[in-house]
């Protein structure tokens, strides 16, 4: 014994319901595989609906009247065979669809053009970004979340136009994380213009280039001694100062000649040796930091650069440097001893491959010949571009710059 | 009277086989309403009315070697042809054993190679020029068969039905028209479908013999047929047959037949073939009254395990609908 | 091998196929006696006899749908619309047909018809004798269209059609019957249907095209190169089903990719070539995808100025090239 359901079934295409309107059988009627049960109205056609089994109606559960959903079940007869299922045509095996979760990347490195266009357009650096796509594909959302970020991040920034280097957009690094509390007190400085120039290129700088450091000291007693001899009257000659800033310029140019491979830049699959010898020099003031160049500064006379000097400085702290005179630049000497800094570990100037820092020129007690004497003593500090040169090649050519220096005397020093 | 099958050449064994056929085709059809109404099928497309001139024409032609082309209500001529009650049910519920169409297509619409009956579709008329191409193949192969196609009177109208004759008049093919004439092409009344005063005027323009005939009366069909086929081995060409019955049920299982009177429908039901025929052959002596319900038990016994045979088949594959678009 | 115009071709690929399999015949309007009004069938009737070279009545549903009845028997009948244009009448026989025949009756019937149409304009035919139609047959699974460009792909891809078990669609331009002429190999030899082919090595840009008008990328690619670009073409030979590989492959060598139909842009062949490039080469499109094809108006008018306008040509073809070098 088992119960049976009947149900309203779809009377044509497109048909969706079905109206009773009337009960050919009545509960406790025997009925017979393929008698009529009922009579069924639908917007298509009027039909009888027949039995599917063999039994006793139990249940007329759809009045006469009424209208129900094609598949809702109008009546239940008791069977005398079990209940048999009938095949159904939903068995359809579901392939489980699983999400899989990889660490594959792949696609990482896969721009799309809108993807490329916006990072062009705000300078967008995609090493740096962190794509949703699958497999780390980086998506125009991406970008476009990284823009919000940005706008947010400079809201309050005045309009900068004058500079001659295009506005950054903050990396995203360093948007993720949390923004440090503002005690009452502190002061809160928006970072535009300049500081913001300088920032993005220390960043790129340091998270790009793999820095390596080496310092020599060197003995320029009698460098000293030579300037002052000549400094007063350089000074009634040409109306500016003759700096020791000026002397290791010219030697480091003059090493540099020597040793190309200092005077180089990285360029992703190759490395580029500059012929001239542009030699970028950091000048501060109270919150900015120019590197202006000092062009073919091996073709200049220690008069030629201390001239250069003087106007690019002069320049800078009035807001004057052009464009031309910031660019091109091969190497950097950094004069860190003006602070009076003994030591420091500068940070390279990108793209070149090196940067040297001069510091504070100390009287120190040195052993000469078994004796203190007491000399002039100066430290020079170089970063080197690890994938570019290696310790050997530096060693030696900071040996070089140490060796003309030590040899600079009122004999062999040729000023102008 | 009692001889009228015998004039014609045919046994009565032949004749019994034809009561049989009618008889099958009538049940799996009315089998085939009941479980539409329950649900089970969605679909039913009916040969009620028909089956006579179905089964007649069929039993004049070599069943061996001859095409036919059918319509959608010829399931006496696709069953005479050697289709069995279980594949055509397997087609009611489309299942993948389906014949036809490994539950492709809607039921009726046949197909089955190995008993020679050509594809059909649903746009009407179609099959027509099918035919003739068939028969244009048979002469080229210098082959002795026919083909035999069938079409509703509505259909006549189509482009299908006049290129396709003219095509086989022309070239004088061994290809056989039946019109089944049930006089309504879903609603719409044969005078309101034909301007001339019948089908069969229509194949003088093609240079064939026409002739109109009782659909109702079997063997008036079987001879018309017959002859047909003899002309067309002779190399005579074409012929063109319109058999004239009534649909006795509406067009579908999707329609019903509000746009006919009661009274129409319930007159035809009166002149019913297969119990008129029943009736010949009783009163000929040909059969008993128990060989009768002897038949209509062993025809009930055919539908009923056709159907559970068909309910409880297998579907094909969801990924099967991919499959055969071109040679594999 | 023989130098022969693209019609000798299909006439030899036709003469062949005849005497090789007896099944083959063809039937269509003026086939016969006339030998075609373009003279495709030249010679066959006189050969074959009018029962394999077949007159028909002038009704196109009734040429289609007796070659598919006599194919559902057996038979290899070789259809011929007398224009392109005219295959209307007969679409419902070779889309509702010819080209589900197999897949209703799950692969118990099958019709081996091949129907051969002139298609294409440039020679005065005006609205009714210019028309590209293969864009309406070109998304109706079941179906292969064929569109040669050189005598020597016209035999061979004639001849394959012919073998083929399934219907094909064989659209033969009727400018290029008499204009192109090649080396065509005497023995037999048959061609991929479905295969495109490269009928030009380049690295600048891609064009990919079919028909008459890879006669037009060619001459213009010539130019082209004088001008030191470089120019990769991939003639399609197959439009439905499309070499989908051989598209991506064209679209990846140079990620610069112009189109040309002389069909009506909208819905043509090459809109579904754009479609697969964009979904299979977007990290190697340098370009956006370029299409050049005859104006959205309903047919090619009869006036020379009008049918010079709405024409592809060398010049065309040029103008559109050079611009995507250039891009």
């Amino acid at each position: 014994m088992a119960i049976e359901q009947i149900t309203m079934p779809q009377l044509g295409e497109s048909v969706t319901e079905g109206t009773i309107s009337t009960w050919l059988v009545d509960v406790g009627d025997k009925v017979n595989k393929y008698d009529p049960l009922a009579e069924v109205l639908t917007d298509k056609v009027n039909a009888e609906v027949p039995s599917s089994y063999t039994g006793i109606i139990k249940e007329l559960i759809v009045n006469e009247g009424e209208t129900v959903a094609v598949g809702e079940v109008i009546c239940k007869i008791e069977t005398v065979q079990a209940s048999t299922k009938d095949a159904s045509p939903e068995e359809v095996k579901n392939g489980e669809l699983e999400e899989v979760t990889t660490n594959d990347l792949s696609m990482k490195k896969r721009y799309s053009p809108a993807v490329l266009r916006l990072a062009q357009d705000h300078n967008i650096d995609l090493t740096n970004v962190d794509g949703t796509g699958r497999a780390g594909r980086i998506t125009r959302k991406d970008i476009e979340s990284i823009m919000k970020q940005g706008v947010r991040a400079t809201s309050s920034a005045s309009p900068d136009t004058s500079t001659t280097t295009k506005e950054i957009i903050p990396q995203q690094n360093t948007e993720k994380k949390a923004s440090p509390v503002v005690h009452t007190g502190d002061i809160e400085i928006p970072v535009t213009g300049i500081r913001k120039v300088i920032a993005n290129n220390m960043v790129k700088s340091k998270q790009e280039i793999p820095h390596a450091w080496m310092t020599v000291e060197v003995d320029v007693t009698d460098l000293v001694t030579c300037r002052n001899q000549v400094k007063e009257e350089f000074k009634q000659k040409e109306g500016f100062s003759i700096t020791y800033f000026a002397f290791f310029v010219k030697a480091v140019a003059t090493a540099l000649k020597e040793y190309p491979a200092i005077n180089s830049t990285w360029a992703g699959d190759k490395i580029i040796q500059r012929k001239d010898i542009n030699l970028s020099i950091a000048v501060a003031t109270d919150n900015e930091l120019f590197v202006p160049v000092i062009k073919l500064a091996d073709e200049k006379s220690i008069k030629g650069i201390a001239k250069e000097i003087n106007e690019l400085a002069t320049k800078a702290r009035a807001h004057k440097l052009s464009g031309q005179d910031i660019q091109g630049g091969t190497f950097t000497v950094n004069n860190t001893g003006s602070f009076g800094s003994v030591h420091s570990m500068g940070i390279i100037n990108h793209p070149q491959a090196a940067i040297l820092q001069v510091e504070s020129i100390v009287k120190r007690p040195v052993i000469i010949n078994n004796m203190f004497a007491a000399r002039d003593m100066v430290n020079l500090c170089l970063s080197l571009d690890h994938r570019i040169l290696d310790g050997l090649v530096c060693g030696r050519f900071l040996a070089r710059v140490k060796e003309i220096l030590e040899n600079m005397n009122k004999d062999t020093i040729n000023i102008y | 009277m009692t001889s009228r099958h015998k004039q014609l050449g045919l046994s009565d064994e032949q004749v019994i086989e034809m009561y049989k056929t009618m008889l099958l085709a009538r049940r799996i059809d009315e089998r085939m309403w009941l479980l539409n109404r329950s649900g089970k099928i969605p679909f039913v497309i009916s040969c009620q009315g028909q089956e006579a001139m179905q089964v007649g024409a069929s039993f004049a032609l070599n069943r061996k070697v001859d095409f036919v082309a059918p319509y959608y209500r010829d399931l006496g001529i696709v069953l005479s042809f050697g289709m069995t009650a279980k594949e055509l049910m397997l087609s009611a519920f489309a299942k993948a054993e389906d014949p036809n169409s490994g539950g492709r297509q809607m039921p009726g619409h046949f197909g089955q190679k190995k008993n020679r009956i050509l594809s059909g579709s649903s746009p009407v008329t179609t099959q027509v020029p099918h035919a003739v191409g068939v028969a244009l193949a048979g002469k080229m192969e210098k082959k002795d068969f026919v083909s035999f196609v069938t079409l509703g009177e509505g259909s006549s109208n189509q482009g299908d039905f006049h290129e396709g004759l003219n095509f086989a008049g022309v070239h004088k093919l061994p290809v056989i028209t039946m019109v089944e004439n049930n006089k309504y092409a879903i609603s719409v009344p044969m005078e309101k479908q034909i301007a001339s005063e019948n089908v069969s005027i229509r194949a003088k323009s093609y240079g064939m013999t026409g002739v109109t005939v009782d659909g109702n009366d079997l063997f008036a069909v079987y001879e018309a047929v017959k002859a047909a086929r003899e002309r067309a081995l002779n190399g005579e060409g074409p012929s063109l047959i319109e058999a004239v019955s009534y649909r006795l049920t509406a067009h579908s299982s999707d329609d019903d037949d509000r746009y006919r009177e009661k009274e129409e429908v319930n007159e035809a039901k009166k002149k019913d073939a297969i119990v008129a025929f029943a009736n010949e052959l009783e009163a000929a002596g040909i059969i008993s009254e128990t060989q009768i319900s002897d038949i209509e038990e062993e025809v009930m016994g055919i539908v009923n395990e056709a159907t559970d045979y068909a309910e409880n088949a297998a579907y094909a594959d969801p990924e099967h609908a991919l499959k055969y678009v071109y040679e594999e | 091998m023989a130098v022969m115009t693209y019609i000798q071709a299909i006439t030899t690929a036709l003469r062949e196929e005849m005497i090789r399999d007896e099944k083959v015949f063809i039937l269509g309007e003026d086939v016969g006696k006339k030998g075609g009004v373009f003279r495709a069938t030249d010679g066959l009737y006189d050969t074959f006899g009018e029962d394999r070279v077949l007159d028909t009545p002038l009704s196109e549903s009734a040429i289609a749908g007796v070659g598919i009845g006599a194919a559902m028997y057996g038979m290899r009948p070789i259809a011929e619309m007398q224009f392109a244009d005219f295959i209307l009448p007969a679409v419902n026989q070779i889309i509702s047909e010819a080209a589900k025949l197999r897949y209703r009756s799950n692969n118990d019937w099958n019709a081996p018809i091949t129907i051969r149409a002139p298609y294409g304009g440039g020679v005065h035919g005006a609205l009714y004798h210019s028309q590209s139609i293969e864009s309406i047959f070109a998304n109706q699974p079941g179906l292969k269209i064929v569109m040669p460009s050189t005598p020597y792909d016209a035999k061979g891809l004639l001849k394959a059609a012919i073998r083929d078990n399934d219907p094909v669609l064989f659209f033969e331009h009727k400018r290029a019957y008499r204009l192109l002429k090649g080396e065509v190999p005497e023995e037999d030899y048959v061609l991929p249907i479905g295969k495109a082919d490269v009928k030009r090595e380049g690295t600048d840009i891609t064009v990919i095209t079919y028909g008459l008008c890879v006669h037009f990328a060619l001459q213009a690619a010539e130019k082209l190169a004088e001008e030191g670009i470089s120019t990769h073409i991939l003639d399609l030979r197959t439009v439905y089903p499309l070499d989908k590989d051989a598209i991506i492959e064209a679209a990846k060598k140079t990620g610069k990719v112009l189109l040309i139909t002389e069909d009506n842009l909208e819905g043509s062949i090459i809109g579904e070539v754009a479609a697969i490039i964009a979904e299979n080469c977007l990290f190697d499109l340098d370009a956006p995808i370029k299409r050049l094809a005859g104006p959205d108006v309903p047919a090619m008018p009869y006036a020379p100025t009008m049918e010079k306008f709405f024409m592809v040509n060398p010049e065309k073809c040029e103008k559109a090239m050079r611009d995507l070098a250039e891009f």
